[in-house]
This record gives C-alpha cells, structure tokens and sequence, in this order.
C-alpha cells in the first residue's frame, strides 16, 4: 500500500469512527450525561495537548495553561456578544488572541528554565485571573459571564453539535502535533528537552523554538478554552485558577510526558474518574489526590510508561490489517495519530 | 502628615505580615536548598497548625498563656506530619525527574486540603479563631495592636532559634553541607536521610507558628487558607534567592510590606497581581533573587 493510500485510509477510519461516535450521541445510546463529561474530556484533552508541547516535549514546565484557557474563553465570548462574530471566526479569534499572549509571555520569561520557570508561568496564570476579576466590562468581574450564545439553541442537537466540534478539534489537533512532532521543528524542540546545550551547539535556534513551542501551546490552550466557552454558555475567572493549571499537568504526566497518546487516554480517563468518583460526595476530593500520589510513586513515567512510551499510530494499524489479517481491534477511543 | 503617618502604619502592618511570610517563607528555601523540591504542601502545613492550636485553645480557653501554650502542640503535631509526608510522598521519588515529585507536592497539598475539608470535626465552612481582646498601643501616632506585638516577639524569637540552628550546631553544619553538595556530604558520612528529615522537622515547625500567627491577625480559618500565604511565601523565598535563609526572611518583610502598601495605597483586589507581578520582574531581571547565588550552569 502506498503511503497516500495509508494516510487516506487512516483519515477515513478516524472520520468514520467519529461519525460513528456521533450517532450514538445523536440517537441517545451515549446519554446526554455521559456526552457532556466526554466534551469536557475531550477540551481536557486539547488544553492537555497543548500543555504537553511545551511541558512534556521541549521540556519547559508551565504552570499555568488556565490562564491561556481563559484568554481563549473570554475572548470568544466577547467576540460573540459584543461584536456578534459567528461562532467559528469567534473561536478561531480567541485560539489567536491566547497565542498572542504566549508569544508576548514567552519573550520575557522562556530565558529562564526550570523551577524559575515554572513559577512565572504561574504567577502569569494568577495575574491573568486576577486582571479578569477586575475587568468586569468584558469579563462580568468575580460574578461571571452569563449567557454566551452556544452552538445551537436546540435542544436535542446541543449535545451533539458540541461533542461533534469537540472531537472534530481534538482530532485536527491531534493530527498537527503529530506531524508537527516529525518536522525539523519537532525534532528541534525534542533535541531542546534532551540537552539544551548540545542543542545550541548544534545550531539549533533554542530560544526562537522555545517561543514557537510555547506560542502553539497557547494557541491549543486557547483553542481549548474557545471552544468551552459556547459549550458551557457560562464562565468565571476562578474557573481557571492554579488548581486547572494542575488539572491539565496532572494529565500531561499520568499520561506520560512527551506522549500524546498517554494525554489523550489520561484526559479522558481522568475526567471521566472524577464524574465517576462523584458518588463518594467530598471523600472523592481525597482519593483523587491519593491516586495521584500512588501513581507517582509506582508509575511514575505514567501509564504510557508501561507501553514503553510507543504512540497508539493508526497508520501502522492500518499496515498491520492490510498486511497480516485483522489481528487488532481499533480498541482506543479516539487516538487520531496519523502516522 | 496625614499621608506620612497611613504611610507608616501601612508599613507597619505589613512588617507583621511580612513576617509570618518570612518565616513560611524559611520551611520553602531550607527544603528547596536541600532537595531541590518546591514543597507545594507546605502552605497547607500553616493551615493544619492553624486548627491544631484552634482545638487546643477551644479545650483550654483563651488567655495570653494558653495561645503561647498553643504553639507546642501544633508544632509537634506538624513536624510530625511534616516528617511523615517527606517519608511516605517524597522519599521514594528522590531519584525520579523532578517535575514527578513535584506533582506529588501538589497531590499532598491537594489531599491536606481536602482531607481536613471532609474530617467531621472541621468540615468546609469557616470558623473563627480565638482572639486575645483587642489592645493597641499607640506611638507617634501609629497604631501597634497587641496581636502584630506577639507576631512580631515570636517570629523573631524563631528566626534567632533557627539561625543558631543552622549556624552554630553539627546538624545545622550537616544541614548546609547537605545543601553544599549532597553527594559529598554522604561520602563524607553524613546521614544524609537524616538530614533531610531535620530540614522538614524545622520547616513545619515555623509553618505551624506561622499558622497561628495568621490566624490571631486574621481571625478566620478554613482547610483552604493555607493555598495564597503558602504562594505568597513562596514567592517571598524567590524573591530574596531560593535556598537563602536571610534571603526567605529579607523577601518575606519586602512581600508584606509591598502587598499591605498595594493595599492600601492602590486597589486592594490588585494586590495580589502585584504581588505575582513583583515575582516575574524580579526573575526576569535577577533570577537568582536579591541574595541567591547565581548558579552557572554545568554542561
């Protein structure tokens, strides 16, 4: 099989699964609750994708992705109700605006590594929040945002108009990382993760794919966040605070670092555990950490670790059906790895 | 005048503050210099010592001898759990990349958080802490109430007790030898565990009276207050040069002082953006803080 055909099949098996996906939503075998925690899963999912580029693969901890989110959010929401953009251009203006403030972020502070690092970006997280508290013209201030148009008004086609934008993304997303990761700028940010100085010494422009890097990051948290605004239909600065900061990083490592598969199987599994643990009432809010702590200490290169950190690729499972037979089911949710 | 004297008792307010900051400020750089981990926790150590004294005073009732009583107590119950978190949470991850034990530091501070919200006897909703009757004392015009007066005698008391630890005795010398180089320091026969430990007995003590100490001046606690004093102190410790000691108490004063003028001379809801404000300005000009060593890097 040639490798256009491999990609078109691949592209064609992820179309079809979500397709799929979207008529058990649309017929109600996936319960609109279940649907519901799946969309949130799956923005977790972009924001954590995001956070992986430039946390797990150029090896630069941030602390603080719900800032970007927020960016992301309330622009969207700003662009529709002040400005009456439709939806789509709305989203698209939010991802740019987050990346804008990655990009301006980034300048400064992307020549500091490691701890140093990690704390700025938090500070900027709790400063974006706290700036969004006291802007309550675009923002609703410390009470919220009400009534941000969502992707339809219709009741039944809500759930699965937003699942279907959600998943849609993820899977773009999914998609650019991946090739993005095999490009020259994507063996560039990994050389930075493996050793910043031999990088350098190889040429490699460090600081300028630490902005690029962290400028996409933005964008996808961004994206992430555009694309919870309309879902949602209500925001408010805390929100995104330190705690949805760690959320996204606690993904990011569970899953592995420097692995998208792991993200996206950790953000779906996590997102769902926490719906899950919902019947323990505030007991959940204590076993959540312990699990996270127990993870740490057995497992700590996440559960993609036990995989030897391989990518779930479709591509290769497309190979593999052609060639040998059928001898895997496509068990994954929805990993859009077209490799 | 008028100016002069709101200028002073902003001042003045804020040395208080910033002196609790300083000494939760200490337990972050001694940690920091030792195992090179952002002890996320320890914010939430202050809250822990906050209710220990809060059960303590609520069985012995309030006076000036029982609130100084008060601090036993707490200090041993959070170096305790102090010893027993490094033990059970960060030992293990000693050799894992940091970003692993630093999630686990989240995990803990996460986890004592929630832990004191679901035990019956505190549960999520506020309480009010016991307070000495309100005296204050007036020189040149500024107010000094009788609360700032304690947190000040303690915190300085403290801080002495800990720079003779540090500086005069065998496990303060192991202690920054540890800190030096570590690998050094074990073939040199040091119980490098041991140390490591001590460094977190120290550490949760101040926390614990630095808990009190913010709860007598902010009479309010709940298993959520630990989070902003634990990022403000952090942000203490950065700014004077994480791994510093005068470094924590120097960023600790500057912290409060700065946040209590903020306060009261710009808005107070800002306050806290300036204060992360100050963090960024600070790393990006001076990453290694006002009295940090700049560490070069090693290829």
């Amino acid at each position: 099989m040639s490798k256009k055909m491999k990609t078109l099949v691949s592209v064609l098996l992820v179309a079809l699964f979500l397709i799929f996906l979207n008529i058990l939503v649309a017929l109600r075998v996936i319960d609109e609750y279940t649907t519901q925690v799946l969309t949130i899963a799956g923005i977790n999912v972009i924001i954590a994708l995001g956070l992986n580029l430039i946390s797990g693969f150029t090896g630069q901890l941030s602390l603080g992705h719900a800032g970007f989110m927020a960016v992301g959010a309330y622009t969207t929401a700003a662009l529709m109700m002040k400005l009456n953009f439709p939806i789509f251009f709305a989203v698209i203006g939010g991802a740019l605006m987050s990346a804008m403030f990655g990009f301006l972020i980034g300048l400064p502070t992307l020549r500091l590594h490691g701890d140093y690092l990690a704390i700025v970006t938090l500070g900027f997280g709790e400063i974006i929040r706290v700036v969004m508290i006291n802007l309550p013209d675009i923002t609703g201030g410390p009470a919220g945002l009400k009534g941000i148009p969502t992707y339809t008004t219709n009741f039944f086609w809500r759930p699965v108009l937003s699942f279907a934008l959600v998943y849609l993304a993820l899977a773009l997303v999914v998609l650019f990382l991946s090739n993005l990761l095999k490009s020259s700028h994507g063996k560039a940010i990994i050389s930075i993760r493996e050793d910043e100085i031999a990088a350098n010494a190889m040429g490699i422009n460090v600081f300028y794919n630490k902005i690029f890097a962290f400028t996409i990051s933005a964008f996808i948290g961004g994206l992430g966040g555009a694309l919870y605004a309309p879902f949602f239909g209500y925001l408010s600065p805390n929100m995104f605070n330190f705690q949805k900061s760690v959320e996204f990083l606690i993904i990011v490592v569970l899953g592995g670092m420097g692995n998208l598969t792991g993200t996206v199987l950790a953000g779906i599994g996590l997102t769902y555990l926490q719906e899950f643990l919902r019947f323990l009432k505030d007991y959940r809010l204590v076993i959540y950490p312990m699990i996270l702590i127990i993870v740490m200490i057995y497992q700590p290169s996440g559960i993609m670790g036990l995989f030897k950190n391989k990518e779930f690729s479709i591509t290769s499972l497309v190979e593999r059906l052609s060639g040998k037979g059928p001898s895997r089911e496509e068990s994954s949710d929805q990993a859009g790895d077209v490799q | 005048m008028d100016y002069l004297q709101q200028f002073c008792q902003q001042t003045l307010n804020g040395m208080s503050l910033g002196s609790i900051y300083a000494l939760l400020a200490l337990g972050y750089t001694m940690v920091y210099g030792i195992v090179k981990l952002i002890n996320f926790a320890h914010g939430d150590i202050l809250m822990v010592g906050a209710f220990v004294s809060y059960f303590f005073l609520r069985r012995w009732g309030i006076t000036p001898v029982t609130l100084m009583l008060s601090f036993l107590p707490a200090m041993l119950f959070c170096l305790t759990l102090g010893v027993l978190i490094e033990k059970i949470c960060y030992k293990p991850l000693r050799d894992q990349p940091r970003i692993n034990t630093l999630i686990t530091a989240i995990g803990v501070s996460f986890f004592l958080e929630n832990g004191a919200r679901v035990i019956p006897g505190i549960g999520p909703n506020p309480r009010v802490f016991p307070t000495l009757s309100a005296v204050n004392y007036t020189l040149l015009g500024v107010n000094i109430s009788q609360v700032q007066i304690l947190v000040f005698i303690v915190a300085i008391i403290l801080m002495v007790l800990l720079n003779y630890i540090v500086s005069f005795t065998k496990i303060g010398k192991a202690m920054r030898a540890v800190s030096f180089d570590k690998g050094a320091a074990y073939l040199m026969g040091i119980n490098v565990d041991r140390v490591i430990s001590f460094t977190f007995v120290l550490g949760s003590s101040l926390a614990a009276a630095a808990g009190i100490l913010f709860a007598s001046s902010y009479p309010q606690i709940e298993p959520y207050m630990g989070t902003m004093p634990g990022m403000k102190a952090f942000i203490a410790a950065v700014l004077g040069g994480i791994g510093s000691i005068p470094g924590a108490v120097l960023g600790g004063f500057i912290l409060g002082v700065a946040e209590t003028l903020a306060k009261g001379f710009l808005s107070s809801q800002l306050s806290d953006a300036i204060a992360f404000g100050l963090l960024i300005i600070i790393l990006v000009v001076k990453p290694s803080g006002l009295l940090g060593k700049p560490m070069g890097e090693k290829v």
